[in-house]
């Protein structure tokens, strides 16, 4: 079949998968997490991988009213002073005590002014409220208004490296879970150290947890105390959520 | 691509890949829903609030109930806060991982199956039921047949009467896509990106219901479908959806 100089149907295809293809390589992570050899994991990936391509980065989840808000479950950890038998239990019960004049959030590793932030400090910094809509992995959801400083200035006033590619997050209930940049450094992304317009309750991660509104509701971890700025992906390994069958990424 | 009456290749290979998708769909979705088991309109339900519709289901996990409800503002009717006691972790994550993996095998096969069958003249001169077809008396005399299991010996391929063009059609047209657009509205990233494909269904919780309802028509049809496949002979049907004839 001689076909020398005429725009087929299938080179029309092809042409236009191909250059669909070149843009999406381009935004394509640089970083994506490992499986461990983990079909899911892998799924997981493939998952991350098409969201960061072909969804604009930064675009906001929706907010609602106040009349909106509604009952809101606390569940896993619901107060770190009884349940967690460890010094970070026996250190959360006198910070507890003292109302957390002496918590601190420890922001570290590929940063150019490492420092721990107190409460205070942190409520000095701008702040962001939003009524936003929690969504939990087991197919539940609530609606709360939450009020915290942007993490993503956290992370100017520490000034993250060049190199940094993910903030790796540790609590007093001992998780260890990791967001990328660009759930980090997106404009809905808070460090809350409030709900429904008073403190946030112990229930909820007090005295400071992360919303991350772009993922199911157990990437907002609750009971901060230390921020890890990182190059490597870092989400716990073998011992981390993977344990549980749990995925790394919850975009979806 | 020989269709003398037979089923074409890649009718038949996105035939399988969407049935085992669909398959593994059923039974995490399951799980999924296992974990929660109760339904709700609008945006946003929980424990904490009232159900739509409690599906009696066991839930695939346990903890000790709820303690004492404490209201987020001082007055009547306000929205509590409740912690659950005695937590013992779900281990769920690996329904909802193979969930969205299964949904890709359905999602790539799907639209390669819609692209060929509408590029092809497929649907239109096959699947998609014509106006002659589906006069009243046609119809109502197809369904008296059904209903009385006067059924048509297999054709082996695609020579479909009006009421299985009717179903697929619902199923190609209707359900499938149902299915993918509300498991796509309850993705936050995905509804960040695209804040009306929530809205479209009512809210996050209704575009659950829906996911659900759909998912029971869904597996209807196919209980429908493979005793349809049994009556009208199961080794030339399957053979017509395998290797072809």
């Amino acid at each position: 079949m001689k076909t020398t100089g005429l725009i087929t149907r299938r080179r029309a295809i092809v042409a236009g998968l191909a250059s669909i293809g070149g843009l999406a390589a381009a935004r394509l992570p640089r970083d994506l997490p490992p499986s461990y050899g983990n079909l899911l994991r892998m799924g997981d990936t493939l998952t991350y991988a098409a969201h960061r391509t072909l969804l604009p980065a930064g675009s906001l989840v929706r907010e609602y009213s106040v009349g909106d808000l509604t009952s809101f479950p606390a569940i896993g950890t619901t107060n770190p002073a009884v349940s967690v038998k460890s010094a970070l239990g026996e250190e959360y019960r006198r910070h507890q005590a003292g109302a957390f004049a002496d918590w601190r959030l420890a922001v570290e590793g590929r940063v150019a002014r490492p420092r721990a932030f107190s409460l205070a400090e942190l409520k000095q910094l701008p702040s962001r409220t939003q009524i936003t809509r929690h969504t939990c992995e087991e197919g539940w959801t609530a609606i709360g208004q939450w009020t915290g400083v942007p993490l993503s200035l956290v992370l100017d006033a520490v000034g993250i490296l060049p190199t940094a590619r993910f903030v790796v997050l540790r609590s007093v209930d001992d998780w260890i879970d990791s967001i990328d940049l660009i759930d980090a450094l997106h404009p809905q992304t808070i460090l809350a150290y409030g709900m429904n317009g008073g403190d946030l309750p112990i229930a909820h991660g007090a005295p400071v947890r992360l919303r991350l509104e772009t993922q199911i509701g157990s990437k907002s971890m609750k009971y901060l105390r230390r921020l890890v700025v990182s190059d490597e992906f870092d989400d716990g390994g073998m011992s981390g959520s993977i344990q549980n069958g749990w995925a790394w990424y919850n975009g979806i | 691509m020989d269709e003398a009456g037979g089923h074409a290749r890649w009718v038949r290979v996105s035939h399988w890949i969407g049935a085992a998708s669909l398959l593994v769909l059923a039974v995490t979705g399951f799980v999924i829903l296992m974990a929660h088991p109760r339904l709700y309109w609008g945006e946003a339900g929980n424990d904490l609030t009232p159900a739509l519709l409690e599906l009696p289901i066991s839930r695939n996990h346990q903890h000790g109930g709820w303690d004492t409800p404490r209201p987020f503002f001082a007055r009547p009717g306000a929205p509590v806060s409740a912690s659950r006691t005695v937590h013992i972790f779900n281990q769920n994550g690996w329904g909802r991982s193979l969930h969205f993996l299964a949904a890709w095998g359905l999602f790539v096969t799907g639209a390669l199956y819609l692209v060929g069958g509408l590029s092809g003249g497929h649907f239109r001169s096959r699947v998609w039921p014509g106006a002659r077809e589906l006069r009243p008396g046609v119809v109502g005399r197809h369904i008296v047949d059904h209903l009385r299991l006067r059924i048509p010996r297999a054709t082996g391929g695609p020579r479909y009467n009006v009421l299985q063009k009717i179903a697929y059609s619902l199923v190609i047209f209707v359900a499938a896509p149902l299915m993918v657009l509300t498991g796509l509205a309850m993705s936050p990233t995905i509804g960040a990106a695209f804040n009306w494909l929530p809205r479209l269904f009512g809210g996050h919780q209704s575009a659950r219901t829906i996911h659900f309802v759909a998912f029971v028509l869904l597996v209807l049809f196919v209980l429908v479908h493979v005793a349809m496949v049994w009556a009208s002979g199961f080794r030339r049907q399957m053979r017509a959806m395998t290797v072809g004839e």
